[in-house]
């Protein structure tokens, strides 16, 4: 017969469980109410999610943090790296959750479950970045997945199904290679939490044969987050399952789950490197380089705009990637002030897609966003055509726009950590990258607008929320020399109370 | 006005932002304004400028990132005061040229109100990062206006200056960073400030490596031979306004950044160099000035003469001496007035016939009397005659660079005997023999507005001919200071030899 156990409410420190609930209590909320009464607006809906949001940043950033800080049967570890992830996460879903509010009506946003998927999903990137057991993650990653699939799946069109199933299936392949890696890696240690295989690990480490099970381990996972992260060679869904999702889902697909991917990354594999497994170093290092470089040369020769920011977010990725190789403090601190910064402006880009959506294609028979859609759009919207042009020379990494200290300060990282070639190929790449956002640049100041294009075929999508995200999102990319400083400081306090594996 | 610097930077962006709403039809009133007020306060700057002091002056410094060491911080020298001054000059001359009929007058002046911003913004500022900001950012509107007013391959020309640009200076980047980290890990501070890594002791392996990462970012803009293929093209589509500021002044932004950053930073490496850019820069002067020489037309002609003669600045810069570098950058100033004004007399031509071809002209001198004479007195000038700017400059560097090597000062003064050569051919073709073409005798001298831009430009380049000392004191004095900065910097006793502060002490 088993023994009772008994275990005191404040061991379990529930309080690091309240922003999932919150999320989670959010989204069977909206599902009630769509119970006891139907027909409701969406907008009713955007502010209710909009409110939960809020809540759960509150609690998120109230939560006592430390590099021990753990709860719920020590599975869920609240450290600095889970509470600024999940902030950046919830701050992303605020940013994306009005983009519904479109004047033209889309089918997704009729439904209540729309916003109650997203509520689940947020709480499973949640789980996934603040915990440091591998079972918990998965459920986290498998979680938000699930939800997102479905989110994908719900802009009704038989490309966006494509997109679906196409995710779908890639997603389950990774949640494969991860589910075989965490067995191997319960194999050597006998443990699912990370801390405890580092320590059995460092243990093992010259024991014969071991060697092969960590490489093995640690190759099956890093399969598994290319997948998540869409690097090389893994990332062929991306730019089908972006073209296929609607604009501002694309855009916050480019964005939050990366973030939660970077964190297990984080976790994961730095934890390799600081055990002085060179081989995951070397490995990770490769990918970024091969991701930043092909997807780069990729974006080049794209004819839709959306495809083009598809490649080009796979490619700010590799550039990130970059950084978990190194696993320094100041790399870590590079990934978050990279996508905190880097979210205003793709968020943003995306919204200017956005605000063009026509529901049918009536500039291209193949694309939504070819270029030529943005022909000359100086003349017919000049203001529109300058704020894309903003978000262009960010995403470029022209100072002083937001994306550029970012990139400085991963460059920096690179240099301080002596790899001074990687930095001139992510200089290199940034040149090259220049290339495809002057494109657009080129296509909307300098060539004549086509006859059939005016100002409400351009501004077709527009609402008030729209204009308000947009002018967001522009402020914060041009006045982001004066948030840098404050975020940095704010970034560095939670990396220190960090406990990257060791 | 202890934070007149400040003004001059913002003044001509908070003017920019603000002429978005002006009236298209005033707009071009407006930027004269602008551009006036602009160059008055930099007259007003060399005023209150302490002419016996070669320090900084009117240093402001504010934190910006003090987590990464970033500082807005500003200062002007002998060697920035007067490039500034140009940059103003220039801006204003080129606007009052503008033709009444531009069209989309009102993006024009707002660009080159933000181009103004950046061109005084990177002379100005002290601050490794924030000179990075201004030099990427006076890209932006450049790209406009050559991809917007210039030929028909102007979207061509534009993208490739842009690109070329970006390029390089993404690698000047990655070596602005490894100073910085040198600098922190000498220090255990985060500093981007020039001053600061004026103090910074580096080897000799360290600085041979941050000296190409320089290079990269500076070659190009220069643009030094062979790095030079996309000027043409940009001058070749720019349109005259387009033209006459890259010439001036974002040209200098390349010759600047390696008397401000690649000599006193790194100046063991700079002496080692020292051959290899001679050799460019020797070739990059006979070379396009042969180029030059070959061309049908006027507007390549006067492009290609315009690299050359960086090509003589170049020289100037890295002869490590006072006149050499006095010289050099006081040729920077008469390149960038001559050459401007010769990119807007062609511009005056190419206004009244839609064409640069020299073939098409000849026998100008008795339908424009006017036109000619200005032309002439700029072509002297170009080419170096003595009581001309032109002469002054080059004949310091020349002076300076005799010291370093001999047979490359006969080698580089062969480029007056071939600027004489080609400039002279250029005039004889366009302005004298008989008036052949039909379309040529009708022609218009000179008007009000065109007078208006080029009668200042004619002055200054006798003025400074004649008495350049007004000039050359305070540029002296802050070379002097650079020069002994360097010394002192320098590691190796080569280095310490090769650096001739004046000519006392080399006796």
């Amino acid at each position: 017969m088993l023994e009772p156990v008994n275990i005191s409410l404040e061991a379990l420190n529930l309080s690091t469980l309240m922003p999932m609930l919150i999320a989670i209590g959010g989204g069977l909320i909206i599902l009630l109410i769509d119970l006891v009464k139907e027909n409701l607006d969406k907008s009713l809906y955007v502010m209710l999610t909009i409110l939960i949001l809020l809540v759960d940043l509150g609690a998120t950033t109230g939560l006592t943090y430390g590099a021990t800080q753990k709860g719920f049967f020590d599975i869920l570890l609240m450290d600095g790296i889970a509470v600024l992830s999940q902030a950046l996460v919830l701050v992303a879903s605020i940013l994306f959750i009005p983009l519904s509010l479109t004047s033209k009506r889309f089918h997704e946003y009729s439904y209540p479950e729309f916003f109650a998927l997203f509520l689940f999903m947020i709480a499973g990137f949640q789980f996934m970045v603040s915990s440091d057991n591998l079972i918990l993650i998965f459920i986290g990653l498998e979680t938000a997945s699930l939800s997102l699939y479905t989110l994908i799946a719900l802009h009704n069109r038989s490309n966006s199904f494509e997109a679906a199933v196409k995710y779908f299936t890639m997603g389950a392949l990774a949640a494969g290679f991860f589910t075989m890696g965490s067995a191997v890696l319960y194999g050597i240690s006998g443990s699912l939490e990370l801390s405890q295989i580092a320590t059995a690990i460092s243990e093992r480490m010259n024991d014969s044969g071991v060697m092969v099970l960590i490489l093995g381990g640690a190759g099956l996972l890093l399969a598994a987050f290319a997948f998540k992260l869409s690097l090389f060679p893994f990332h062929t869904w991306a730019p089908d399952v972006y073209e296929g999702a609607s604009a501002p889902l694309a855009g916050f697909m480019s964005v939050v789950p990366k973030v939660a991917a970077f964190v297990v990354s984080m976790r994961i594999f730095e934890m390799f490197i600081e055990l002085q497994v060179h081989w995951v170093q070397t490995m990770v290092i490769v990918l970024a380089v091969i991701t930043m470089t092909v997807t780069n040369l990729m974006a080049l020769v794209q004819e839709d705009v959306k495809r083009m920011l598809a490649y080009s977010s796979i490619s700010h990725a590799g550039f990130v990637m970059v950084a978990i190789a190194l696993a320094t403090d100041k790399a870590n601190v590079g990934v978050f002030l990279y996508y905190s910064l880097f979210m205003f402006t793709n968020l943003g880009a995306f919204t200017m897609l956005w605000v063009s959506r026509h529901k049918d294609r009536v500039h291209h028979a193949r694309f939504d966003h070819p270029y030529d859609k943005f022909r000359g759009m100086i003349k017919i919207m000049p203001m529109g055509a300058v704020v894309m042009a903003l978000f262009m020379l960010s995403l470029a990494g022209v100072p002083p726009f937001s994306v550029f200290w970012g990139k400085i300060y991963l460059m920096s990282a690179t240099v301080d950590a002596g790899y001074i070639w990687l930095a001139v190929i992510m200089g290199l790449n940034s040149a090259v990258a220049a290339y495809y956002y002057l494109k657009l640049i080129v296509y909307m100041f300098l060539k004549e607008p086509s006859a059939d294009i005016n100002q409400k075929t351009v501004y077709y999508n527009v609402s008030r929320p729209l204009l308000t995200i947009l002018g967001f999102a522009v402020i914060v990319t041009v006045a982001s020399i004066w948030i840098v400083n404050p975020l940095i400081e704010y970034i560095t306090t939670m990396i220190q109370a960090t406990n990257f594996g060791i | 006005m202890d934070n007149i610097l400040s003004i001059l930077i913002f003044f001509p962006a908070l003017a920019g932002l603000l002429g978005f709403v002006v009236d298209k039809h005033s707009a071009k009133v407006y930027g004269i304004a602008v551009a006036s007020i602009e160059l008055l306060l930099s007259l007003g700057l060399w005023a209150k400028f302490d002419t016996t002091n070669g320090g900084m002056q009117f240093v402001e410094k504010s934190d910006i990132i003090p987590q990464f060491g970033i500082s807005y911080n500003v200062g002007v020298d002998g060697i920035s005061l007067f490039i500034v001054i140009m940059a103003a000059l220039i801006t204003l001359l080129g606007i009052i040229l503008l033709r009444d009929n531009t069209k989309n007058m009102k993006n024009m002046i707002v660009s080159l109100l933000f181009l103004e911003m950046t061109m005084v913004g990177v002379f100005l500022t002290l601050d490794a990062i924030m000179f990075y900001l201004f030099w990427e950012l006076s890209l932006v509107p450049m790209l406009y206006i050559i991809g917007a007013w210039g030929g028909p391959d102007r979207v061509y020309a534009a993208v490739k200056f842009f690109l070329y640009t970006f390029a390089g200076s993404l690698i000047m980047l990655v070596g602005l960073l490894a100073t910085a980290y040198l600098y922190h890990e000498a220090t255990g501070d985060w500093s981007f400030s020039i001053l600061d890594w004026y103090t910074l002791e580096l080897t000799e392996t360290q600085q041979f490596w941050l000296f190409l990462a320089f290079f990269a970012g500076f070659a190009i803009k220069v643009p030094m031979f062979p790095f030079h293929t996309w000027l043409p093209w940009a001058h070749g589509q720019a349109p005259t306004i387009g033209s006459v500021i890259l010439a001036a002044v974002l040209l200098k932004m390349g010759t600047y950044g390696f008397v401000r950053f690649s000599l006193p930073i790194l100046p063991d490496a700079s002496v080692t160099f020292t051959p290899f850019i001679m050799m460019l820069s020797i070739i990059m002067v006979i070379y396009t000035a042969m180029v030059a020489f070959a061309q049908k037309d006027m507007k390549q002609v006067i492009a290609y003469s315009s690299v050359s003669h960086m090509g003589v600045i170049m020289l100037g810069v890295f002869a490590m001496n006072a006149e050499g570098l006095g010289g050099s950058v006081f040729l920077m100033l008469s390149h960038g007035i001559v050459s401007g004004a010769l990119f807007m007399l062609v511009g005056v031509i190419y206004e009244r016939r839609g064409t640069k071809l020299m073939s098409e002209f000849g026998g100008l001198a008795a339908s424009m009397p006017v036109y000619a004479t200005i032309f002439g007195v700029m072509l002297m000038a170009a080419v170096g005659l003595p009581l001309t700017i032109g002469f002054v400059g080059e004949f310091l560097v020349l002076l300076g660079f005799y010291n370093v090597s001999p047979l490359g000062t006969v080698l580089a003064g062969s480029t007056i005997i071939i600027g004489a050569v080609y400039m002279l051919v250029l005039y004889k073709r366009s302005f004298f023999g008989p008036l052949t073409n039909e379309k040529n005798k009708d022609l218009e001298d000179l008007d009000k507005r065109e007078l208006t831009a080029l009668i200042p430009l004619v002055l200054i380049v006798v003025w400074l001919g004649v008495y350049p000392k007004p000039v050359l004191e305070p540029i002296d004095n802050s070379v002097k200071l650079l020069l002994t900065q360097m010394e002192k910097k320098a590691i190796s006793t080569e280095t310490k030899e090769a650096i001739v502060i004046s000519k006392k002490e080399a006796k």
